[in-house]
């Protein structure tokens, strides 16, 4: 354990900063983000410090100037869906909603590094949808012209391209050769303990509370407006509550007194062995559903399909690693000796139609953000910027078309196929 | 891996041999019923951390569909039963009770 230190200003982190703390041991360095006691009351608590509860504090901060918030965590900062992704990061969404709300996170991580002053490594290699039927490539060559009209940078490339760009995969697979792609070059990857590390930091820069191991096990209403939330750590009031848990948004729902059109799966991933570079995009397999891209570290991070039925174990199962592994190794067929080092679920929330859920509910002042269900990683600081404006303000236009009252009305944004997202 | 018995055959499953079918004991509800009873039944879902009842198919095997008793959390099961009832039968509760303290089957159904 090293020493408890009293919190102090962190600092700008710059080469600079580097130089100076060489010169003295490394002794300077400061906590990335304080861990205090929860105070008595808040204008605005957030439940949930994954990536999209920490980017909604940062910016209702930011934004909207209000930074008298506590983010409060059952957990560890990031632990969640947020740390077991694959940290695929795109925007090639069919329905306007949804890709506006991805594009501006997808904006909004070129730049993010520079905005928290904490490096996300967000690396815009390009992410490569395989089409291996004639189904997909018609789809995905509607996905490109919806996609120019709304201004997201995508093309719908060729077998050849395909292959210059990613020289191992087999494009005349015996089942499914490789038939086209939908390519998206601006699309990447980035460090995901990172952004919610940076995201926490800057956080607590603005005075923010970040409270970890503070599980809420309940909710207080007076005249049908939250105010008070029991905790494992106290009761504490607030003005305002954002519930941002993902897989355990139904739970914290039920507390509330309201249903969501929401079920909780296991998603899984798994990584092999480090090997030298081979590969520099990500590759996206969605009709034999498995996803692939090489980390930093040289290994190959792999993610395939989510379970059929609800489960909150944070585990997988062999029948899919089996599943998933056999299906890219088709495709690629150089990866079929690796050795796969650590394999890993989450818990995500599915909604009918495979979009978000970025609401107010019935409960007033009490808001909800959930449902990204397997693509939640992508649209962090865009969900973030959304969520906080909604809550700052009650209306937000990124947020607009994502209500629960969609459901009732019938105006799904239905990317359960388009999207092409492997279910 | 989840390892169902299928009621029917009484083949102990595992899940590559079933296909998930959702919520069990779900009221159905169609025309002349109201918007809130029609979104209910078409989309909102008990989602609980804990015992659960679900609709399966043994769809790599006899081909019917059945229900499980089910622990979320724990992955437990208490028991299958055949499709063609409206609630789970006496034993498949008793089951649960004796491993859930306090737990009870919904009433308002």
């Amino acid at each position: 354990m090293p020493p408890r230190c009293e919190f102090q200003d962190m600092g700008h982190y710059s080469a600079l900063a580097v130089a100076r703390e060489a010169f003295r041991d490394h002794r300077g360095w400061q906590r990335v983000w304080k861990s205090p006691e929860p105070r008595r009351r808040y204008d605005v608590i957030i439940v949930g410090a994954g990536g999209h509860g920490l980017a909604t504090a940062y910016y209702l901060g930011k934004n909207h100037g209000i930074t008298n918030v506590a983010v409060l965590e059952k957990g560890w900062l990031g632990g969640g869906n947020t740390g077991r992704n694959t940290t695929i990061i795109r925007s090639n969404y069919l329905q306007d909603a949804s890709a506006a709300i991805y594009e501006k996170a997808r904006a909004l991580y070129e730049t993010l590094s520079q905005d928290l002053n904490y490096n996300v490594m967000f690396s815009p290699r390009g992410v490569m949808m395989l089409a291996q039927t004639e189904h997909e490539v018609r789809g995905y060559r509607r996905t490109a012209h919806a996609n120019a009209l709304q201004g997201v940078e995508t093309e719908f490339i060729e077998p050849g391209r395909v292959k210059e760009l990613c020289p191992i995969i087999e494009v005349r697979g015996p089942r499914y050769p490789v038939l086209g792609a939908l390519w998206q070059p601006r699309g990447g990857t980035a460090r995901h303990d990172a952004v919610a590390w940076g995201y926490a930091r800057r956080c607590s820069e603005m005075g923010m509370d970040i409270i970890q191991k503070c599980e809420v096990t309940g909710m207080r209403t007076s005249g049908g407006e939250v105010s008070r939330v029991v905790t494992t750590r106290g009761d504490i009031d607030c003005g305002k509550l954002g519930i941002v848990v993902a897989g355990h948004s139904g739970h914290l729902a039920e507390m509330a007194g309201f249903r969501l059109p929401v079920e909780s799966v296991a998603l899984q991933a798994l990584v092999s062995e480090p090997v030298k570079p081979c590969m520099d995009v990500v590759v996206m397999a969605n009709t034999v559903h498995g996803y692939m891209s090489q980390s930093d570290k040289g290994e190959m991070v792999i993610g395939g399909g989510a379970d059929g039925f609800i489960n909150y174990t944070q585990r997988g199962s062999f029948s899919h690693i089996e599943e998933t592994v056999r299906a890219l190794v088709e495709t690629f067929p150089m990866i079929s000796r690796l050795k796969m080092l650590r394999h890993w679920g989450g818990i995500v929330d599915m909604t009918g139609d495979r979009s978000p859920i970025l609401s107010r509910t019935p409960v007033r002042n009490l808001f909800i953000n959930c449902g990204w269900g397997t693509g939640g990683f992508k649209a962090i600081p865009g969900s973030g910027w959304g969520f906080a404006e909604l809550m700052a303000k009650g209306e937000s236009p990124l947020c607009a078309e994502f209500g629960l009252d969609r459901f009732r009305e019938g105006r799904f944004i239905d990317e359960s196929v388009a999207a092409g997202v492997a279910h | 891996m989840l390892i169902l018995t299928c009621p029917y055959c009484g083949i102990r499953c595992d899940e590559t041999e079933l296909a998930p079918g959702g919520e069990a004991h779900l009221k159905r509800f169609g025309p002349g019923s109201s918007d809130e009873e029609f979104e209910d039944y078409l989309f909102m879902r008990a989602n609980p951390k804990g015992v659960h009842f679900e609709r399966w198919r043994h769809v790599h095997g006899c081909g019917k569909w059945f229900h499980a008793a089910r622990n979320t959390v724990t992955l437990e099961v208490y028991g299958t039963y055949p499709a063609q009832v409206h609630e789970p039968p006496q034993e498949i509760r008793d089951a649960i009770s004796a491993k859930v303290p306090g737990w009870r089957w919904k009433d308002d159904s």
